[in-house]
């Protein structure tokens, strides 16, 4: 008998440990939102790039330029960097683009190099095009003039 | 004429049209089935590579799902440079079978530099031909380009630039060695 209560004892402790583990696994919300870890993720909303003429205004001072084309079609790779077609010194004018700015063609050093140095040739590392999207909070930030 | 003369002038007449039939349309045949992408990439050297490449491209993969296959691009439409183009195939079919200077990744990339550049010269001296079976200057609404875009299309115009001059490795990927910000449509090509 003694055996018989200790297996329903246990039985229900089981049965409360696994319903609490399943409850505890629908509560949680993560980025995903609550969508189980086996389905599809959410479909992220289509936002265009903006293209702007005269470029974005900075945030703060030294703020990497944020770029005002879409950039789909210029690819960067160890081989060729589609980006200097039109920022390259050669280029620049006649495109009407900006240059890459001068600290681009120092080493760490500060050694100054003909073409771009290493370290900033993946220009997409820290210029960045830019969505129609809504500012997640709403604020009344105005950037440096 | 004898009866036995007409007879045979009629049989003669008849074997030429069944034999011109059978030749002209094999040949036609080959033609066609030469000219497709599926010919193109049965060799490896073409599958692994330049239409590996191309996938990536706006003009394998876009928006309304019209695309541009190889010969598009690389065989003429007019009967007599596409003959010409087809004779000078034999030496992709040479470098294919007895040279074999390209039947590696490593190879064809250590080669793609020269073969781009034969490419752009020809497409520099025949005007951009082919592209322009299907992109046509008439055609194009500059109010519906970018700004950017529009400029320079109508600077094109004006100065006799042609499509290649700007538009390098829109459809596989740039060669090492060829630098965009160096070359520009009115400068020393690299090419």
């Amino acid at each position: 008998m003694k055996k018989i209560i200790h297996i329903t004892l246990a039985a229900f402790a089981l049965l409360l440990v696994t319903s609490g583990t399943v409850t505890a696994k629908e509560s949680i919300a993560s980025l995903r939102g609550t969508e189980d870890l086996e389905g599809k993720s959410l479909k992220v909303t289509k936002k265009k790039v903006i293209s702007q003429e005269g470029g974005f205004e900075r945030s703060y001072k030294q703020q990497p330029p944020m770029i005002p084309h879409k950039i789909d079609k210029y690819k960067i790779n160890l081989k060729n960097n589609g980006c200097l077609k039109c920022h390259s010194k050669k280029n620049h004018k006649k495109e009407k683009a900006p240059m890459l700015g001068e600290s681009h063609f120092l080493t760490r050093d500060g050694k100054k190099l003909e073409k771009v140095s290493s370290r900033r040739y993946f220009c997409n590392q820290c210029h960045a095009p830019q969505v129609d999207a809504n500012p997640l909070v709403k604020n009344d930030f105005e950037g440096v003039k | 004429m004898t009866n036995g003369q007409k007879k045979g002038t009629f049989s003669v007449l008849l074997i030429g049209i069944i034999l011109g039939i059978i030749l002209w349309g094999g040949f036609n045949w080959a033609l066609a089935l030469t000219n497709t992408e599926q010919f193109c990439i049965s060799c490896h050297e073409m599958r692994d590579n330049p239409y590996e490449q191309l996938q990536d491209t706006i003009h394998f993969t876009n928006r309304t799902g019209v695309r541009a296959t190889c010969p598009d691009c690389h065989v003429p439409k007019e009967w007599v440079y596409k003959m010409i183009r087809k004779i000078q195939a034999s030496n992709e079919l040479y470098h294919h079978f007895i040279v074999k200077d390209v039947d590696t990744p490593e190879k064809f990339e250590a080669k793609k530099l020269e073969l781009a550049k034969h490419v752009w010269k020809a497409m520099k001296d025949t005007d951009s031909r082919e592209c322009r079976n299907c992109h046509n200057f008439d055609s194009m609404d500059f109010d519906k380009q970018e700004s950017r875009s529009a400029d320079r299309h109508e600077e094109a115009i004006e100065k006799g630039y042609t499509c290649i001059d700007c538009h390098k490795g829109i459809a596989h990927e740039l060669p090492e060695g060829y630098d965009p910000g160096e070359d520009a449509p009115d400068g020393e090509n690299a090419g």
